[in-house]
């Protein structure tokens, strides 16, 4: 995922006025939570400047009701579960993050949960200095990860053929799950285009490691690669 | 004349007179008509992409005898106990129900080639336009002196998933201190090439925790076997002094069983055994050959859409086909049948018929968190499936890649069994 200059200077203010971190009413520790949200950060952006991504950005999730984000393709479950009144607050999100998909059924989010108690405290914490926020909860910096890769603009911009990738797909899918579930091998489902193609270049060039990955984006071309990451975009 | 699934098999009607004659459904009655052969990782896959993909345009039967299928694949961490037997039981009510492929349980015991059709044990007749055969392996008579049928539950084969494994985990439970578990080992080619290997270091795993004084002895017909460096590297690691290999420089290819008396013999050495694991030579489910299409034992196929090099009207998916570089594998059964399934549709229905492009990866479990594994990418050429690139685990790794490796297999046994499945 590309950040933003802006981002990186913007966590450098706010990690200087960290220095007396109040905890939340449950007792969460958003300094602790930031970290742990370097598993979210994979699909969630959060701070100055976030934007949807795999999953949608996560400023304000406590100030209006749940899939919020504008022009997200939220799952139906959660459209059902906003629908029908849920918000975000302190007790449904910990729920959440214990276990996405016992809360909300045929969610997106493909996360295994938080097991212990006092990490969902922190994570919570931390995403509470992204909403409006009450008197008690001080700012804290977003996460930010680092580029591992660029490719050629050129390379960006090839327009790929869903159907042409939803046959290529098939050497895909013994491993990686259309539903988007992942144990082990991670889910590939409604990557925006351009994270699916980098990564998939990052594999074919040798940068990152893979022995499986590499053999197989190494014999894909440029258009196939971007036929998969079209199909793989919008998969039903 | 209106036909559908039920008048056509006739399930309700007791007088199977008014099916014997050959039906008159197939090309220009209705909708194409595609028999598969075998509900496995070819069968099921091919059934269910060849449905999924024409959106009902072709008529899919899959002619199954199992209800509930038991992946023979991870069968061997079942028996080192790391996976539970339901958890490889899959039902095959999906496919019925989400994708109209009709799921006929039944065995097909002929194939008329002429008229197209496929007869079953239990008496119906199927026509086809495209029969796609995926029947596995069966075991080559006589292939080990003293072993038939009548002796597997005596000794076992576990090699074709399902009760059999029960069967063999129980037998070595039941091992006295010190027992011996015997493995009589395949020649080349055979069903999942690393198995019996992975299955000696799940066999010493369990036997590490309950029998630790016991051993285990494998008779093996051939020199070399797959990941054989990395195998034998984690036995010495892990269950030292347990494991002793006789290959055939040391008469592992001579070979005789009694299991009535429960022995082992290696070139006139008679061995009295605990459990006796014999999985025999190889040759390709006997539907292949009954259809007349196979040759020295397997089905030789056309690299680019697996058709029978005898019929064109014929595919043969998996472990059943000679398939060039391809090791036989249920990964490589699933990958073979995306490739049919495209070109049979594209005969069928004119729909896009890409290039074939095939890929496996075979993961073994050596002990916990020590997963290895070895896999191509292959490309159909005139004369046969062929590896274009390979990678193997390396000796060196660290314990964190293996683990990593073994977590992989876990997603991989799902993504493989949602891709047949659904």
């Amino acid at each position: 995922m590309q950040r933003r200059l802006g981002d990186r200077l913007l966590a450098a203010a706010l990690t200087a006025s960290i220095a007396t971190v109040a905890h939340s009413e449950a007792g969460g520790d958003p300094e602790r939570g930031a970290a742990l949200f370097n598993e979210c950060a994979a699909c969630h952006q959060v701070g100055q400047g976030a934007a949807d991504g795999i999953g949608p950005q996560l400023n304000g999730i406590f100030d209006r009701g749940a899939a919020h984000s504008q022009g997200f393709r939220y799952s139906e479950g959660l459209l059902r579960a906003a629908n029908n009144g849920l918000v975000w607050d302190y007790e449904s999100l910990d729920a959440y993050l214990e276990n996405p998909r016992a809360l909300v059924s045929r969610t997106r989010m493909s996360f295994d949960g938080f097991e212990d108690p006092q990490d969902r405290d922190d994570v919570v914490a931390y995403l509470r200095l992204f909403s409006a926020s009450p008197s008690d909860i001080p700012e804290a910096a977003p996460t930010a990860t680092a580029v591992d890769h660029s490719v050629a603009p050129e390379i960006l911009a090839i327009v790929g053929d869903p159907a042409y990738g939803e046959y290529l797909s098939g050497e895909c899918t013994s491993c990686h799950q259309a539903s988007g579930d992942s144990n082990g091998i991670p889910s590939i489902t409604y990557w925006p285009s351009d994270d699916f193609v980098t990564a998939m270049h990052a594999y074919k060039d040798g940068v990152r490691k893979h022995p499986v990955m590499e053999m197989m984006a190494g014999r894909l071309s440029n258009e196939e690669i971007a036929a998969l990451a079209a199909y793989f975009k919008d998969i039903e | 004349m209106t036909f559908n699934r039920r008048t056509f098999l006739g399930t309700a009607v007791a007088g199977a007179a008014a099916l014997s004659a050959p039906m008159v459904m197939g090309a220009g009655h209705g909708r194409p008509k595609v028999v598969v052969v075998g509900g496995g990782a070819g069968g099921a896959t091919v059934a269910r992409y060849l449905a999924k993909d024409s959106a009902g345009e072709i008529d899919v039967t899959l002619l199954e005898p199992s209800r509930h299928y038991y992946t023979c694949f991870f069968s061997n961490l079942y028996l080192g106990g790391f996976r539970s037997m339901d958890s490889l039981g899959h039902s095959y009510g999906g496919l019925a129900a989400e994708y109209g492929i009709n799921v006929v349980h039944d065995w097909a015991i002929g194939v008329d080639r002429d008229a197209k059709t496929v007869t079953t044990a239990g008496g119906h007749t199927l026509p086809y336009d495209r029969l796609i055969l995926s029947p596995g392996i069966d075991f080559v008579d006589g292939a080990v002196p003293g072993w038939d049928v009548s002796a597997q539950n005596v000794m076992p084969h576990a090699y074709k998933g399902g009760s059999q494994a029960e069967l063999l985990r129980a037998q070595i439970e039941s091992m006295p201190q010190g027992g011996t578990y015997a493995m009589v080992a395949p020649p080349n080619p055979y069903r999942c090439p690393p198995g019996p290997y992975e299955r000696v270091s799940m066999v010493a795993h369990l036997l590490r925790d309950i029998n630790p004084t016991a051993k285990i002895l494998i008779a093996d017909p051939k020199e070399n076997f797959s990941k054989q460096g990395l195998f034998e590297e984690g036995w010495e690691a892990h269950y030292p002094g347990m494991i002793t290999r006789i290959g055939p420089d040391f008469g592992g290819d001579v070979i005789e069983v009694d299991p009535a008396a429960m022995t082992l013999t290696i070139d006139g050495m008679v061995n009295n055994v605990d459990v006796c694991n014999v999985i025999p030579a190889m040759k390709a489910g006997r539907i292949a050959e009954i259809a007349g299409i196979t040759e020295n034992n397997w089905a030789p196929v056309n690299a680019i859409d697996l058709s029978s090099k005898m019929d064109p009207n014929i595919h043969v998916l998996g472990d059943a086909a000679a398939q060039g570089d391809m090791p036989k594998s249920g990964y490589s059964a699933n990958s073979q049948a995306k490739v049919c399934a495209n070109a049979v549709r594209g005969a069928l229905t004119g729909s896009t018929v890409f290039p074939a492009r095939f890929a496996n990866t075979c993961w073994s479990l050596i002990d916990t968190d020590d997963g290895v594994k070895v896999g191509a990418t292959y490309e159909a050429t005139d004369e046969k499936i062929a590896s274009v690139e390979s990678f193997i685990s390396q000796n060196d790794e660290s314990a964190e890649v293996r683990a990593a490796t073994y977590r992989e297999s876990l997603g991989w046994y799902d993504g493989i069994t949602a891709d047949m499945f659904g």
